[in-house]
């Protein structure tokens, strides 16, 4: 703010001078306006409407620079006799209906002479503010209207664009007269012309909007957009009617806000972007975008109203510490394990208590528990749809290699690149993927030995399975190893027993992509075909350890759900031991109170789930970070450091800098994705995880990056745009939702932990809700519309729909086919057509020439006709 | 901040703002960097132009293959020397701009690679297109055996009417199934 009052103030003078010009030329406008209004009023049509626009244009220009000469009085009385004889030559048609109005208008216009001259006795800087009566010194007055006017701008988005007066009060006096006069006028005018009018105007809007789009350049489209505004402006602000007017200004105004905030938050988003690697960054900005709605889902409708409005934490068993756990509960080691206190909060999936309403409020917490959970992987569902339909209009139709080469010519400079190191990378990987391409091209016209190519695919195939299947089992091994240390009891273990799952997950996904990279150039692919197939196997990897772990976790719940049986049935003698003992011991006291710490609990199973997931994610961001500290930063500190007193050059040589893996990454982020959705219903707290985690990734990526990272030699495109990795994406997700709701549709959940404690399944308490807080005619219809013979027709539809689709889909393509063979055949007839029209036309000419000379020796003398012979025989010969 | 860091007026500013992609700190941001360039006697005049010698100078072209193609492109001079006015230099920096139209954007890309200015893309300007691409030196060059197969593939691909040039509704059509033009085709300063 006080920059742009300082830049005002030096301003001043110079704004003074173009004000003064302005104001007149504003003026000026008006009354043209007004001439050109009844002159399309006489002829009752648009016709000749740009003609007159920039007739108006140029009127207005000229007339302004006379003005700007001529001293003050002068103007004003020259602009009555204008204003006059616009009033003649409009109204020649319609006189009768006028008189009134123009009477009215010229004594309006006078005012505003008036006024004009008023401000220009008070001296030739003073101008405007004068309703005020400030009487400030003018340096000083100056600033201050400098700023007024900032505030009124804000006020009057209106007047940003139009006016640029130092003017305060009288703006607003000149806005409200105007629109008064428009008023008057309009409500002479007919419905039709009314209409005519809405649509010039839209017209001009419409221009206004795209003009920034037009390749023009900057003059001819100042022109236009003052010409269109001003057109605008004049005629929008009355259209409306009385108060809708208001509104209607006010809604310009509130659009035109949110207009330039959008603008703002996305200049915003995309903010630092390194070119290669940007699509990378995209994805993971699209990624965090997603997690921020989870995690306002999650801790917007669970944690928070059951930490605010349920029981406190110590008032019933499964919100305490148990006794035994009592004294390490809050030791960091056991709170980094997601233990002890943690393991008793909001947090996980066993502190929620299933009382049906909670607060003030009469929350239905259990309700709002299963809804979000339903939500949340809807949520990612329609995004991710929503996300590849969008991607796959915006390729078009389908085939990706189309334009290979062309691409490559026309699309793989990148303008942002600033220095001449990474130009001549960039310029070196081009001219390669130009040599590469044209090596390619002629490859794929001759075939080598076919066998020998597919028996080394084969092979590699097969190692990779064996890989595939060697992580899998130890990955297997692992847990089942893991749960024997559990049942021993976790500290009698050292810590690698007890995060072997997790490190060893981690470090296969670390080591098992190098192998697979190793193998991959057995194959012999097009590079292309190679990253997919490459990123294919490590998604295969990642699934395949997902799922085991997953299979583990299964075996897992089986037996706590054994172990509660066995606890379900040693409370039941423990509550009969205890009443039994009260009531033999004094039938009259009071029932006896135990502390909540000390009642005898089930294993949760749910929350156990939940404290994997979430150790999962944070031994997974940890490996993640540490690699990044120690395979990037680490390694390119040595080699830039060592290389001084190094025997080769490590910079080119051997270690050298790592490369940026765009794709690796992405799977990375895939997965961790995946196990927030799977696990985030046992455990609300993992999208809060995963919004963090994204949110430092973002940045120790970008600065790793930045300082320490090569760009990659072949670039893989990863943004959004890439429906490859969306389709992957998708496939997680279903993939990581089919045991979430497996769990929750088939297991009954844990008897006194959690929000759904004491029901059969999970999903019951949706019957619960329907029948005691809907009138029962709901859940009638509710039963028959999920009755399977409505349920199966409806899904038959779904399915014919699709078909139907895919199908237009189909022949729509064949019909682009179509076209562009079309389009070929027509310009070959034009090209031949217009050959044939230019040797047609060489004849005329030929001919009218040859006549002409006959002409003429006919009329010369003799002595010319042996050169015209000549003429004539050349001419003939170039025929 | 002088009197000579901005002579944008308000009004000015806004139109500006509406007329191209760009935010009121980017403008202001162009105009402080263009007035840098301006000699002292031309500060105060509205259109002065900035030679091509001087722009090209910016460490955001400097390294750029097309720089004196740009120019040229925007420039609105006379004298078709390649200079620029401030306007002229916004709407460069619009059109490389974040929020540029694909269409906008690849209206000027191909307007920076007709080298000819005919209005379409012949073989010597995709030659000339690829030179430009792999560098000046000289071991990266292209024989002229693989110049001429390279530039044989690109019409094949683009040229959808087979007039044996590349017009500019069959660039926009090529570049607009590009997945990173628009990511790539941008300036900032």
């Amino acid at each position: 703010m006080s920059t742009a009052g300082e830049q005002d103030a030096g301003l001043s003078l110079q704004e003074e001078h173009e004000s003064k010009t302005h104001r007149t030329k504003r003026r000026d406008g008006d009354r043209q306006k007004k001439k050109r209004r009844n002159e399309r009023r006489k002829g009752g049509t648009r016709a000749g409407e740009g003609e007159e626009d920039l007739q108006a244009v140029s009127e207005k220009r000229e007339r302004s620079k006379r003005k700007r000469a001529k001293s003050k009085q002068e103007t004003s009385r020259r602009e009555n006799n204008e204003e006059e004889e616009a009033q003649l030559t409009g109204g020649k048609g319609t006189k009768a209906r006028k008189d009134i109005r123009n009477e009215k208008t010229r004594r309006m216009e006078k005012e505003e002479v008036r006024e004009v001259e008023e401000n220009v006795d008070k001296g030739k800087k003073k101008q405007g503010s004068t309703k005020k009566g400030e009487k400030k010194e003018d340096g000083g007055k100056q600033l201050v209207k400098g700023k007024a006017r900032e505030v009124k701008k804000k006020k009057h988005k209106k007047a940003e664009t139009r006016y640029s007066e130092p003017e305060t009060s009288e703006e607003d006096d000149d806005e409200e007269e105007d629109n008064d006069k428009d008023v008057v006028r309009l409500e002479c005018l007919s419905p039709e012309e009314l209409e005519k009018l809405k649509e010039a105007v839209d017209e001009r809007k419409k221009l206004i909007q795209s003009l920034r789009g037009k390749p023009w350049a900057m003059k001819k489209k100042l022109v236009t957009l003052r010409e269109s505004q001003e057109f605008v402006e004049k005629y929008e602000g009355a259209l409306g009617k009385g108060k809708g007017r208001k509104l209607y200004a006010y809604k310009v105004l509130m659009t035109k806000k949110w207009m330039k905030f959008q603008r703002d938050f996305e200049n915003f988003k995309t903010g630092c972007s390194i070119v290669t690697v940007a699509s990378y960054f995209l994805f993971l900005r699209w990624m965090y975008g997603i997690n921020m709605i989870l995690f306002g889902l999650t801790f917007g409708l669970v944690m928070v109203p059951e930490a605010l409005m349920g029981r406190p934490y110590g008032s019933m068993p499964r919100k305490t510490v148990p006794r035994a756990e009592e004294a390490s509960a809050m030791d960091f080691a056991v709170l980094w394990d997601f233990g002890g206190y943690a393991q008793y909060s909001v947090l996980f999936y066993g502190y929620y208590n299933n009382q049906r309403t909670v607060g003030w409020l009469k929350f239905r917490m259990p309700l709002s528990y299963f809804l979000v959970g339903v939500g949340t992987v809807a949520y990612s569902y329609m995004v991710v749809i929503r996300t590849m339909a969008r991607n796959a209009n915006e390729s078009g139709v389908g085939d990706d290699n189309s334009f290979n080469f062309s691409w490559k010519m026309f699309t793989s400079w990148d303008y942002l690149i600033g220095n001449a190191e990474t130009a001549d990378n960039k310029f070196a990987s081009i001219t390669t993927s130009f040599k590469e391409a044209i090596l390619e091209e002629q490859e794929s016209h001759k075939d080598d030995n076919i066998h020998l190519t597919r028996f080394l695919r084969v092979l590699a195939n097969f190692l990779v399975l064996c890989c595939l299947a060697g992580s899998g089992y130890l990955i297997y091994f692992v847990v089942r190893r893991s749960q024997k240390f559990a049942l021993d009891g976790l500290e009698n273990h050292t810590w690698w027993e007890r995060n072997e799952v997790n490190m060893v997950m981690s470090l296969l996904g670390m080591f098992c992509p190098m192998l697979f990279d190793v193998i991959s150039t057995l194959e012999n692919y097009h590079p292309r075909v190679a990253l997919q197939w490459q990123l294919g196997r490590i998604f295969a990897l990642f699934l395949g350890n997902l799922y085991t772990f997953i299979i583990a976790l299964m075996d897992e719940i089986n037996l706590k759900r054994k172990e509660e049986k066995i606890v379900k049935f040693n409370i039941t003698t423990w509550e009969a031991s205890l009443y039994n003992g009260t009531v033999s011991e004094n039938s009259t006291a009071s029932p006896v109170t135990i502390h909540p710490a000390d009642v005898p609990r089930g294993p949760c199973w749910e929350t156990m789930v939940g404290q994997e997931f979430v150790r999962l994610i944070i031994s997974d961001t940890m490996t993640t970070y540490i690699t990044l500290l120690i395979g990037d930063f680490l390694r390119a500190v040595l080699v830039r450091f060592l290389n001084y007193c190094w025997c080769w050059d490590l910079e080119a040589g051997f270690p050298s800098y790592s490369e940026f893996d765009v794709s690796g990454n992405v799977l990375g982020l895939i997965f961790n994705q995946g196990m927030i959705w799977m696990g985030s219903f046992y455990a609300p707290c993992l999208p809060a995880l995963n919004v963090i985690r994204l949110h430092v990734s973002m940045y120790l990526q970008c600065w790793a990056v930045m300082c320490c990272n090569v760009p990659q030699e072949r670039v893989f495109k990863a943004s959004g745009s890439n429906n490859f990795y969306m389709a992957m994406l998708l496939v997680i997700l279903f993939l990581s939702t089919l045991p979430a709701i497996y769990t929750i549709v088939s297991i009954p959940p844990s008897f006194d932990c959690g929000p759904f404690s004491g029901k059969n399944r999970m999903f019951d308490v949706i019957h619960e809700t329907l029948e005691s807080d809907f009138p029962p005619w709901f859940s009638k219809v509710f039963s028959y519309a999920s009755n399977p013979g409505l349920v199966l027709p409806f899904i038959l539809l779904m399915v014919l729909a699709i078909y139907y689709l895919q199908s237009t889909s189909k022949s729509y393509r064949e019909a682009n086919v179509e076209l562009k063979k079309k389009l070929q055949m027509q310009n070959e007839e034009n090209k031949r057509k217009n050959k044939r029209a230019a040797l047609k036309a060489q004849m005329d000419l030929e001919e009218a020439r040859m006549t002409a000379q006959e002409q003429q020796r006919n009329n010369n003398a003799s002595v010319q006709d042996q050169e015209s012979g000549s003429l004539n025989s050349n001419i003939n010969k170039e025929y | 901040m002088g009197t000579t860091a901005s002579q944008l007026s308000k009004e000015s500013l806004s139109e500006y703002q509406e007329l191209t992609f760009l935010t009121k700190q980017e403008i202001l941001l162009a105009h402080k960097r263009f007035t840098e360039l301006l000699e002292k006697h031309e500060k105060d005049q509205i259109d002065a132009r900035v030679p091509m010698g001087k722009i090209i100078t910016l460490p955001e072209l400097k390294s750029n293959p097309f720089k004196e193609r740009i120019c040229r492109v925007f420039s609105t001079s006379e004298q078709k020397d390649g200079s620029l006015t401030f306007e002229d230099f916004l709407d460069l920096l619009s059109a490389f701009s974040d929020s540029a139209t694909l269409e906008i954007k690849s209206h000027y890309a191909f307007r920076i690679f007709d080298f000819d200015d005919d209005g379409t893309l012949d073989c010597a300007d995709l030659e000339k297109l690829v030179n430009c691409l792999t560098g000046e030196t000289n071991d990266a060059k292209l024989s002229s055996t693989e110049m001429k197969q390279l530039i044989s593939n690109i019409l094949e691909e683009s040229d959808i009417d087979k007039d044996g040039t590349v017009n500019l509704s069959e660039f926009q059509h090529v570049i607009s199934r590009s997945p990173d033009f628009v990511s790539s085709f941008k300036i900032v300063l």
